[in-house]
C-alpha cells in the first residue's frame, strides 16, 4: 500500500468518525429546543442621559449613582464654559429582586429630595415564548426644599411632584436598542399661567454600542400638553456610555441641569440650538450586597 | 444502534475558576446535555453559555455582553471520543476525551484526561482542565485585566444515566 493510500484511509476513517459524532451532536441539539433565551443589557446602565431606562439592578445589587451637570457652555470664558457651576444629584439604587429596584437620592437643584419603584413587567425574551420588549413600570416622588419660605399662595404641600412611567424598549441587535416612555408627570404646586399640574410628556432615546465598552447614546422628551408661552423646553440629551468592570461612566451633553423628572421633564429652559448645553456625566458603581 | 448503548446526563455540572489579582471568579452550570455512546466511546456536550451562574450578577452579563459575546456565540460544544475507557468495568478508570471544543465561535482540537466510573449503572465522568482565553478569541479590555485571568480552570462533573 502506498503512503497516499494509508492517508486516503486514515482521513475517510477520521472523517467518518467525525460524521459518526456530529449525529451524536444532532441527536443532542434535538433534545433541547425549549428553551427561552432572554434579551441582557439593554443598556448598559439604569439611566439613559437624565431620565431612567427599563433597566433594574440585580436582586441584591446595589448602584452609587454620582450625577453632575455643569453650567451652559455658551456662558463663555467668563464662566470657564459653566465649569464654573455644578449641579449634582447623588443616589443609591437597590434591587430588592432581579425585578424590583427601590431608589433614593438628593439633587441640588432646587435641592430635591427623591425617592423611585421601579419594577419589570416584562422581559424581553425568544424562544419558547416571544416577547419583543422589556416593560419597566417606575413611580417616583420628588420633595424640593428650596426655597426655603414656600411662595406667597403655596404649602409645603406643593413642593412635592410625583412621576409615572412606562418605560419600553427592544433591543433590536447587539448593538442597537430603542426606548420609548410615556410620562405622566403631577406638580402639587404649579403657576397656572406657565403650566398645568398635571403634565404629559414622551421620551424617546436609544443607544448605539460602539465597541463592547463603548456606546453613544440619545434622549429626548416631547411635552404633549405645554401651555401656550411657556418658558420651557423639550428636554434633549446625548450621551457616551463607557464601562469598566463595575463602573458605568456616561458623559452627557443636554440643555437642562435637573436630575428630577419635574425638573428635567417640565422645567428646562435651556435651547440646545441657542447653545445653552450643559455637560455633565453620571457615574456608578455597583457592589454586590448579597451572593445569588 | 441498540437502546442501552447510548448514555445521557442525569446530573450535568460545568465550573470555571479564574484565579486573577484582584478577585477570583466562579461561574457554575447545572444545565447541561451530553450524550455518550458505549459503543464507539463517543461524547458531545452542549453548555449554554447563559445558564453559567456568578456570585455578582454583573460578573454574569459582563461575562455574556462583553467576554464570550453569548448573543452571537450562545453555546459552547464539545464533540469527540473518550480513549481509554471499557465499559462494565467497576473500578474508576483514567481516561482522555480528545475531541474538539467550540467556545466563542473558535474550535480546537483538545484532548483532556479525566475519570470515569460505571457506579450503579449509572457513568460518572470527571475531568478538570485549563482554558486559556487567547485561544478562544476572548479579550479582556486591559483595564480589567487584573480582575480576569488569563487562564481559566473548568471542572466537568457529569452524571450519565442509560438513554
Amino acid at each position: 500500500m502506498s503512503k497516499k493510500s494509508i492517508i486516503t484511509i486514515i482521513f475517510m476513517i477520521s472523517s467518518l468518525a467525525t460524521l459518526a459524532q456530529e449525529e451524536l451532536m444532532k441527536e443532542l441539539e434535538s433534545k433541547d429546543q425549549n428553551e427561552t433565551d432572554y434579551a441582557f443589557q439593554t443598556f448598559k446602565g439604569t439611566r439613559l442621559v437624565n431620565g431612567h431606562s427599563i433597566e433594574t439592578k440585580g436582586k441584591g445589587t446595589l448602584e452609587f449613582i454620582f450625577a453632575h451637570r455643569f453650567g451652559e457652555v455658551n456662558g463663555g470664558l467668563y464662566e470657564l464654559f459653566g465649569l464654573d457651576e455644578a449641579f449634582v444629584r447623588i443616589g443609591l439604587d437597590y434591587g430588592v429582586t432581579d425585578r424590583l429596584s427601590l431608589s433614593i437620592g438628593r439633587n441640588s437643584v432646587d435641592k430635591t429630595a427623591d425617592g423611585y419603584a421601579k419594577y419589570k413587567l416584562l422581559r424581553q425574551q425568544k424562544g419558547t415564548s416571544n416577547v419583543p420588549v422589556t416593560m419597566t413600570v417606575l413611580g417616583g416622588i420628588a420633595y424640593r426644599l428650596s426655597p426655603k419660605e414656600a411662595p406667597e399662595g403655596f404649602g409645603n404641600i406643593d413642593r412635592l411632584a410625583y412621576v409615572s412611567q412606562l418605560l419600553i424598549a427592544r433591543k433590536f441587535n447587539t448593538k442597537l436598542s430603542l426606548q420609548v416612555a410615556p410620562t405622566l408627570i403631577h406638580k402639587n404646586g404649579a403657576y397656572q399661567s406657565i403650566e398645568e399640574n398635571d403634565q404629559l410628556a414622551i421620551g424617546v432615546g436609544g443607544r448605539f454600542k460602539l465597541t463592547r465598552s463603548v456606546a453613544l447614546t440619545s434622549e429626548y422628551y416631547h411635552r404633549l400638553n405645554p401651555v401656550d408661552n411657556a418658558p420651557f423646553k423639550n428636554a434633549l440629551g446625548f450621551g457616551v456610555d463607557i464601562e469598566t468592570g463595575g463602573h458605568v461612566f456616561q458623559l452627557v451633553m443636554t440643555n437642562t441641569r435637573g436630575l428630577t423628572e419635574r425638573a428635567f421633564i417640565t422645567e428646562t429652559t435651556g435651547d440646545f440650538g441657542d447653545g445653552d448645553i450643559n455637560f455633565g456625566f453620571n457615574v456608578t458603581r455597583t457592589f454586590q450586597l448579597k451572593k445569588k | 444502534m441498540t437502546a442501552g448503548q447510548k448514555f445521557t446526563t442525569e446530573k450535568g455540572e460545568i465550573t470555571f475558576f479564574s484565579d486573577a489579582a484582584i478577585e477570583d471568579i466562579k461561574a457554575v452550570n447545572n444545565v447541561i446535555g451530553s450524550l455518550f455512546n458505549v459503543a464507539t466511546s463517543e461524547v458531545v456536550f452542549i453548555v449554554k453559555i447563559r445558564d453559567f451562574t456568578f456570585d455578582k450578577s454583573l460578573m454574569r452579563e459582563h461575562f455574556n455582553e462583553k467576554y464570550l459575546e453569548s448573543e452571537k456565540y450562545p453555546k459552547a460544544t464539545f464533540q469527540g471520543k473518550v480513549n481509554g475507557y471499557t465499559h462494565g468495568a467497576a473500578a474508576q478508570q483514567n481516561v482522555k476525551a480528545v475531541g474538539k471544543l467550540s467556545i466563542h465561535g473558535v474550535t480546537r482540537d483538545v484532548d483532556v484526561p479525566g475519570t470515569m466510573q460505571l457506579v450503579n449503572n449509572k457513568l460518572l465522568l470527571k475531568a478538570k482542565f485549563k482554558v486559556k482565553l487567547a485561544d478562544y478569541n476572548v479579550k479582556i479590555p486591559t483595564i480589567v485585566w487584573q480582575n480576569i485571568a488569563e487562564e481559566v480552570e473548568v471542572t466537568v462533573d457529569f452524571i450519565y444515566k442509560p438513554l
